[in-house]
């Protein structure tokens, strides 16, 4: 129990996707103009990375490292995912209109998200089973949701700062994540002390 | 190695096709039936979602059309004529021509006319000029003049001249989004045909206008007097026109003792 706690815990915190691996920069430089959005997107993505991971995990484990296809992990895992996320908006679009309609747009978007995928092969490099792979995608997608929600509010701030002229738009928003991500450098360690 | 190349086309061919099975059949038994209508309803739609036709965007307007016939096609104004007979052909309904509308600026109390309380060195914001004394003009009803409008507009048909945003009708495509962004409500979307407008917003009495701008409104009522068409009247010591009684004759405009009213080029 222990040990899916500190997983889960550095996969938010130390390990965070977006701030310290640099993983799906895409969505967090575009969908964090507004809070709410970046919640939608960040809902969006935990759910794709649980079902990516519930899917991807028992690909690797029992079909291709038994037959020494090992190496076409990213190329299956893409496949996978894309088919996967495709499915999850069929589905949601038929049963469940509702969260289609706050999820939809992400959705399609998340498809090709290297975070997701970089969660799935990390699962694998690191050799988790299959609870602790679930259980990190979780963190890993907490950590996202995390990020964006921060960042949002940082953007909302820097729309009302007045930043020199050159720097106004996209470099100024660089530097604010590149400052959020120096601040989040500062929870490594925290969790080799707090479970020492 | 002929043996590893087959195995690991196999295993990903397998794979691809099982994955494009289950969409397959998700689609086949999952599948929610689009009208096919509303989807090419959608194409001819901008897709600028500026809400000007009505409904929550351009999704929400091609739906109405598809599901409800009553729905007047000429809805959409960023997309203008060749979007509603787009529409038209889809639905196989007659066209009926959409009214041009432009946005339009009642203000003209330039940096000539208006009297300035102040020097505004803050951020170029109206919403923020407002917040400090409610702006550097003393008519609190004014254009702020930073261009909170021109930032806003897609077609960059606004800009400052002389401290007042104009409208440049043959640019504006009358979506509105304007129309939300004017801290003092200065913009309203008006027919685009020679009419006169009004451009002055300032409910003070008379007297008080004076003092703050040569441009305002002084409520002298000489307009609703005199328009042959009943067009103007004169609320709150502000003229207001109605559009659609407008005959166009211009004759309120040689009247006005101040010159707030002016004909508006179509």
């Amino acid at each position: 129990m222990k040990e899916l706690i500190v997983i889960l815990m550095s996969a938010v915190l130390v390990d965070n996707y977006v701030l310290n691996k640099f993983l799906g920069i895409c969505p967090f430089l575009g969908v964090s103009k507004k809070s709410d959005q970046a919640v939608g997107m960040g809902v969006s993505v935990i759910f794709v990375m649980l079902v990516a991971t519930a899917a991807t995990w028992p690909i690797q484990t029992y079909l291709l490292n038994p037959n020494g296809l090992g190496y076409l992990q990213t190329i299956v895992f893409i496949l996978v995912i894309a088919a996967l996320v495709q499915f999850v908006e069929i589905f949601l679009k038929k049963f469940i209109p509702a969260l289609h309609k706050s999820l939809g747009v992400y959705l399609p978007l998340i498809t090709t998200n290297c975070a997701v995928l970089g969660v799935t092969i990390n699962n694998i490099t690191d050799e988790y089973n299959f609870i602790q792979s679930m259980v990190s995608s979780l963190g890993c997608g907490l950590g996202f949701l995390l990020a964006m929600w921060l960042f949002a509010g940082v953007r909302n701030r820097l729309e009302e700062s007045d930043a020199p002229e050159c720097f106004k738009g996209m470099p100024i928003t660089l530097v604010a994540a590149s400052i959020v991500s120096v601040a989040f450098m500062g929870f490594g360690g925290i969790i080799d002390k707090l479970f020492a | 190695m002929t043996d590893v190349i087959i195995t690991a086309a196999l295993v990903v061919a397998g794979i691809g096709l099982a994955c494009s099975l289950l969409l397959v059949l998700a689609s086949h038994f999952m599948g929610v039936k689009v009208n096919p209508v509303e989807g090419e309803v959608r194409d001819c739609l901008p897709g600028a979602n500026c809400g000007a036709c009505g409904f929550s965007g351009c999704d929400a307007y091609a739906k109405a059309l598809a599901e409800n016939p009553e729905t007047p096609a000429n809805l959409c104004r960023p997309g203008g004529e060749s979007t509603t007979k787009a529409i038209c052909e889809i639905l196989g309904v007659e066209a009926e021509a959409a009214e041009p509308v432009v946005a339009f600026v009642h203000c003209g109390g330039d940096c000539n006319k208006q009297v300035y309380k102040e020097i505004y060195q803050g951020l170029n914001s109206c919403a923020a000029a407002k917040m400090l004394y409610g702006g550097k003009g003393s008519c609190l009803y004014g254009c702020l003049g930073c261009g909170d409008c021109a930032t806003v507009c897609d077609n960059d048909a606004i800009c400052i001249v002389n401290g007042v945003a104009k409208v440049d009708p043959r640019k504006c495509a009358g979506c509105g989004l304007c129309v939300a962004k004017c801290p003092n409500h200065l913009i309203s979307i008006v027919p685009k045909a020679e009419k006169a407008v009004i451009t002055c917003s300032n409910h003070e009495k008379g007297a008080v206008v004076r003092k703050e701008c040569q441009n305002g409104c002084i409520g002298c009522m000489k307009c609703q007097k005199n328009c042959p068409a009943e067009a103007i009247k004169v609320e709150n010591f502000l003229a207001t026109v109605d559009y659609e009684k407008c005959i166009g004759c211009g004759k309120c405009v040689s009247d006005c003792p101040v010159g707030c009213l002016e004909m508006l080029k179509a």
